[in-house]
């Protein structure tokens, strides 16, 4: 009962002011707010953001600091994100989190391949990490050049001798033109990895999962679905027998393998059927 | 059993629901239409529970049929919860269900959350009964009418539903509820009120249990708020023959199902009790 009540309790909704805003890219902006359970979050996990009076939505953490300091990259798609883009410093929203589950710190040979907002967690990991493999290639993809994101951190992370960074974007505006996964085959081709981490659109992450058997390599993903409850009770974000809040959202090549007939082909809607993503 | 509206969408999300242990698998509510749910937040966390809104989503009983089948195979009884608009929808949706194999139907006339139906139903007796008969009319199975404890006199409305030909009472949904963040000033909620679950309605329901047993003869199933084997036992020793678990999935996972079971059975070894059947209703003979 003690503990029961610890766990629910622990995770309540609190509210917090926005400590400052920046514009990533014309669709994509950066917020900042102090919150102390999440800043204590590790690269893959998830927080709920309430956006008062509007909605609540799931956002990768982008980054978790010992002060206290945590941040989220928004992407501007819909009503409640178009609101939250709206909010400036000052304004106050709600947190619960973090949850789920997160990347695993591997070191030695890593590439990491992220598109649009995919890229923040992946990001988080790869400041977390960068220190401890022993190289590091980042593959990052956007549709344009506006829309590639964190491009400043990226390359300060990966300026060392044994880290490489790709880009591409669809219209060819910057690095290589096409889709993220297109410089894939032939870096798993010529070099021997020990883990690939990925997050970004499903179909994407499936075309890498899909490299990732043909070539051997381990991998983990970072999902997302429609969230509701967050804390593995409502169902709503489950992807064959696993529920993406509690179990992941981060899965292994192994786990994924046992949702194939899903991953990167269908998610629940809003009504729990499966449609096509 | 699992209780209704945990996990209960997906055929995948209910077998770990098995393998945890659950003796018999409640669905999500279905209706006669898919349902989007409303917008969320749809959940608070609260000291001693959750207060949650979903707003009933489904994907209407025509699509859920599937899932139906599929747990047909886990091996365990498998009860479709059902919620109408009108006498007429809950016969309908009951009698596909049932036609898809379930073996069971559990009225659901007790969601705090949605207008028109749910409790807007279980709490008038004239409503319920014509629920319940219209349901009993249209199909063979076992039906169960689970109860809210919003209500002014549980005795009333059990009698209805009793003389209605339930066949078994579950009691008891969530309780309606509401919280308000402070800061904001706003309720938190989206649909602005919700149902409490978890450890914090556990003595309204066992009130409600220990208060049916003493009215009806109909069988009563206990839920709300057990997290363990005591949770449990005292449903059973208030009137209850069988428990349903949900909120506590969330902190104990699927399996707390059978530490539950073997705590029971470990309660009547220690106190010497042949069978679960001579605990039911015990704490009446004092």
């Amino acid at each position: 009962m003690k503990l029961w009540a610890y766990h629910i309790a622990a995770n309540k909704l609190r509210t917090t002011h926005i400590l400052s805003v920046e514009t990533e890219s014309p669709t994509v902006k950066i917020f900042t707010f102090k919150d102390k359970q999440c800043a204590r979050a590790k690269p893959g996990q998830f927080l709920m953001l309430w956006i008062p009076s509007i909605d609540e939505i799931p956002l990768s953490i982008l980054n978790a600091k010992e002060n206290g300091i945590v941040s989220v990259a928004v992407k501007k798609v819909g009503e409640a994100t178009g609101a939250f883009h709206e909010k400036s410093v000052g304004e106050l929203v709600g947190v619960r989190g973090p949850f789920g589950n997160s990347f695993t710190l591997k070191g030695g040979r890593i590439l990491m391949v992220s598109g649009g907002t995919g890229t923040a967690p992946i990001l988080f990991l790869a400041e977390r990490l960068a220190s401890k493999t022993a190289k590091l290639v980042f593959v990052t993809g956007a549709k344009t050049r506006e829309e590639l994101l964190f491009m400043k951190r990226l390359k300060r992370i990966l300026s060392g001798e044994k880290t490489q960074l790709i880009a591409a974007t669809e219209d060819g505006s910057y690095g290589i033109k096409g889709l993220a996964t297109k410089p894939l085959e032939r870096l798993l081709e010529r070099e021997r990895f020990d883990m690939i981490y990925t997050c970004g659109p499903e179909q994407m992450m499936r075309k890498v999962f899909d490299l990732a058997e043909k070539y051997g390599v381990a991998l983990e993903a970072s999902l997302e679905r429609l969230m509701r409850c967050a804390i593995g009770l409502c169902g709503s974000c489950v992807i064959g027998r696993y529920r993406v809040c509690k179990d992941g959202p981060v899965f292994t090549a192994k786990q994924l393998s046992d949702v194939k007939s899903e991953f990167g082909i269908s998610k629940r809607n809003f009504n729990g059927r499966k449609i096509p993503l | 059993m699992l209780a209704s509206g945990i996990l209960g969408l997906s055929a995948e999300s209910l077998s770990n629901i098995v393998i945890g242990g659950a003796g018999a698998i409640v669905t999500k509510s279905v209706g006669l239409k898919p349902r989007k749910g409303y917008a969320n937040p749809t959940v608070v966390q609260t000291s001693y529970g959750l207060i949650n809104a979903m707003g009933l989503p489904n994907p209407g009983i025509t699509e859920f049929v599937k899932v139906i089948h599929e747990a047909k195979s886990f091996g365990v009884p498998v009860i479709v919860s059902v919620y109408g608009f009108s006498a007429e929808e809950y016969g309908t949706v009951a009698k596909k269900a049932v036609d898809a194999g379930a073996d069971a139907v559990e009225l659901n006339v007790s969601c705090p959350h949605v207008e028109e139906t749910g409790s807007e139903i279980g709490q008038n007796p004239k409503i319920l009964a014509e629920v319940v008969r219209k349901v009993k009319a249209v199909m063979e199975k076992p039906v169960f009418v689970k109860l809210s404890s919003n209500v002014t006199n549980i005795a009333e409305i059990v009698e209805a539903a009793a003389k209605a030909g339930a066949d078994a009472l579950t009691a008891i949904n969530t309780v309606k509820a509401m919280a308000i963040d402070t800061e904001t000033t706003v309720p938190i909620l989206n649909n602005k009120t919700g149902g409490l679950s978890g450890p914090a309605i556990k003595p309204i329901a066992i009130r409600c249990v220990y208060e049916i047993y003493e009215r009806v003869k109909v069988p009563i199933i206990g839920c709300g708020g057990i997290t363990n084997w005591r949770d449990a036992v005292e449903f059973l020793l208030a009137g209850a023959t069988a428990v349903q678990i949900g909120t506590a999935i969330a902190l104990k996972g699927p399996s707390v199902f059978k530490k539950v079971t073997r705590g029971i059975d470990a309660y009547l070894r220690r106190k010497s009790f042949k069978s679960v059947n001579e605990i039911v209703g015990l704490s009446h003979c004092s």
